[in-house]
């Protein structure tokens, strides 16, 4: 995973609120067996529109995404990480996520932004007046900046743990087996009724 | 101070705690399916890492299965006489095959006697249970929090975690009761409950949160009911959703295969008579339902929040005062082609699915065969009837079952999540209108195009006799 410090670019408005998994990448583009190749599917249904934000020239090379609330929902899918990461998208902001896609986005290094939807809107205004706006995400600094919105600063939170972890672009499984000998400790103390499966 | 049922499971599988990091929490049962498993294994062989617990591990093919020329075990997966046509669901079946063999993991193959949809068979042969962590790659995991298991879905980087190491890290999450006071009446059934539920709280209300299923109503739930309420707990934005082990859950479990036996049973009983949620804990919120007030719910829009009862009309997107609700709701009647104001009742359809992990079981079944029994399908209403297990299948048979769908019309088909989510041959094609007993009325669930409505089991059968949004009541 590449590290994550901090990131400019420009953006996306999606003005949509409830942006399913299904939505961003239908269950006949899930077949793979990689994880890369993914971006031909993002928004299939939706990029068919030629009206679609994302299918209109001027948002090509963004790499942010600002979107409407509770973005994410559904499928546990993290094709639809990929997805996203695989057509170039760097960040997500949104009012809320999906719990299940946040958690997803961190561990294949897409940022999950979560900020207020006043903020969200006027990001998505700046981005609708000039495609060409660029919007910095400093994860380090934990704020959104964006000189084409008023110069809007906005903070944002983010766990202390997920931050180190994506500014070192360290992926959570070897980490973990750091404390294998906890596990294993654990393990002995496990009920001896709990079920197996052979 | 009390805890609450989540936060004694909770508890009692953290394997390491430590400042400023997420707790590392022990996983009990890992299921696993070819949709979401693929990366993850390829991940161990890079790393060249083995599963950890393979015995805490089972998969099983679902998503992509077809539900029809499934003749017994051993069915091919490629050549003349293989069900699976789609050469790209087959290469995912087969990986699946060799992924399993290779690191040791026990799985039930399409055609198999064990095979189902991954949260039927869990419960079904008694490997969830109570105050287990259990994880999945797959959004309706939530299910098996009806055995009072704290039970939630991964992505896939999560599965290769899991499968490497037995362990999770997770951010502690909030706690919020739902409680439904009084009892449903006659021909409410769990489905209306959970899309009411859904309604009220909304697509990402339960966000962040563990939901705990309380109440009179909730007791009175048989434990397929359960079921049905905690696997949509995800539509309303929660991770995971928990009924309180009683002796509903342990009737269901004992005499299950993997359910623990003699001196064991009696051990595991005494650990889940702990469990439920101290007189004297908080929730951090709580929501709470009269179940008397509610009726048959269907969903008239495109996500399973928009659901009203079938007395109701469509609604009209002006009378929203919020703008972004007002956006969603218009843009729902245009993809579900509904003018506002029009009765549910009046909504006509082509197509009816009683199956997925929402409503494939037994009663499930029981419920839409009673109403099926002695009347006729609506001539242009397709009715596929697909079970959640090869389990529910037989036990269906020997009901008679299977004959009461195909002598109304309907198609008994074999076991596979079906048409819940288009992935595998059963799909709605442009245009087409479903009334769905599955949990997602997403944009293109269903197939491209596809418009769905979610209903009971009792309301889908009702609807294929009338060929509308009916309810048994009305026939």
């Amino acid at each position: 995973m590449d590290p994550f410090v901090s990131h400019t670019g420009r953006a996306v408005p999606l003005r949509r609120s409830n942006v399913d998994t299904d939505q961003i990448i239908p269950a006949s583009y899930l077949k793979r067996v990689s994880r890369t190749g993914f971006g031909d599917g993002l928004f299939a249904a939706w990029r068919e529109d030629p009206g679609f934000v994302l299918s209109q020239p001027a948002y090509a090379g963004a790499t942010i995404l600002v979107a409407g609330t509770d973005f994410g929902i559904g499928s546990s899918r993290e094709h639809a990480v990929w997805a996203l990461a695989d057509y170039g998208f760097r960040v997500v902001i949104a009012p809320r996520f999906g719990d299940i896609f946040a958690s997803n986005a961190t561990k294949a290094g897409l940022l999950p932004v979560t900020l207020p939807a006043g903020a969200v809107a006027a990001l998505q205004d700046a981005a609708e007046a000039d495609p060409a706006a660029e919007i910095t995400v400093d994860l380090a600094g934990r704020q959104v900046s964006c000189p084409a919105a008023g110069g809007v600063a906005v903070p944002f939170e983010i766990d202390d743990y997920t931050r180190w972890r994506l500014m070192e672009g360290l992926d959570d499984t070897g980490l973990t087996l750091r404390h294998a000998g906890e596990i294993t400790e654990y393990e002995r103390r496990r009920a001896s009724w709990l079920p197996v499966t052979g | 101070m009390g805890r609450t049922l989540a936060e004694k499971i909770w508890d009692s599988h953290v394997v390491r705690s430590a400042a400023g990091e997420p707790d590392l929490l022990y996983v009990d049962l890992h299921l696993v399916h070819e949709v979401t498993s693929p990366q993850a294994f390829d991940g161990l062989r890079l790393a060249q890492r083995p599963v950890r617990r393979p015995d805490l591990t089972l998969a099983t093919e679902d998503h992509n299965v077809p539900t029809t020329g499934i003749t017994g075990p051993g069915v091919p997966l490629a050549g003349p006489g293989s069900p699976v046509t789609d050469p790209v669901s087959r290469v995912q079946v087969e990986t699946l095959r060799k992924n399993c063999a290779e690191f040791g993991v026990r799985l039930y193959p399409m055609g198999d006697d064990g095979q189902g949809i991954v949260h039927v068979i869990g419960p079904q042969l008694g490997l969830s249970q109570p105050g287990m962590t259990i994880v999945c790659g797959d959004s309706h995991t939530s299910t098996h929090g009806a055995l009072g298991a704290l039970a939630f879905g991964i992505g896939t980087s999560e599965v290769e975690h899991v499968l490497a190491t037995q362990t999770l890290p997770q951010l502690r999450p909030k706690t919020m009761a739902v409680t439904v006071n009084g009892a449903l009446p006659p021909g409410v059934t769990a489905k209306d409950l959970i899309l009411a539920v859904v309604a009220m709280i909304g697509t990402g209300g339960g966000q962040g949160h563990v939901l705990e299923y309380r109440g009179e109503a909730v007791r009175e739930l048989s434990m397929e009911g359960r079921l049905t309420v905690c696997n949509m707990s995800i539509e309303a934005g929660a991770r995971a959703g928990l009924v309180a082990p009683d002796d509903t859950t342990f009737r269901y479990l004992e005499g299950k295969p993997h359910a623990p036996k003699g001196a064991a049973w009696e051990a595991a009983l005494d650990h889940w008579r702990s469990l439920p949620t101290d007189d004297d804990a908080t929730f951090d919120r709580e929501v709470v339902l009269d179940a008397g007030t509610l009726s048959p719910y269907v969903t008239w829009g495109t996500n399973p929040g928009q659901a009203l009862p079938l007395d109701a009309a469509v609604p009209d997107p002006g009378d929203l005062a919020d703008p972004g609700e007002r956006a969603a709701a218009e843009r729902a009647l245009a993809y579900m082609d509904l003018a506002p104001g029009t009765a549910l009742r009046d909504i006509a359809v082509d197509t009816v699915f009683v199956g997925s992990c929402t409503n494939g079981r037994m009663e499930d079944l029981r419920a839409a065969a009673d109403v099926l029994r002695g009347r006729k399908v609506a001539g242009g209403v397709r009715v596929l009837v697909v079970p959640g297990s090869m389990a529910v299948r037989a036990q269906a048979e020997e009901e008679g079952l299977d004959a009461v769908f195909t002598e109304a019309g309907a198609q008994w088909r074999s076991a596979g999540c079906s048409m819940c989510l288009g992935m595998n041959p059963d799909t709605l094609s442009p245009g087409e209108r479903s009334a769905s007993t599955s949990n997602r009325n997403f944009e293109g669930r269903q197939g491209k195009g596809g418009r769905t409505h979610l209903v009971s089991p009792a309301v889908a059968a009702a609807t294929a006799v009338t060929g509308r949004l009916t309810a048994p009541a009305d026939l």
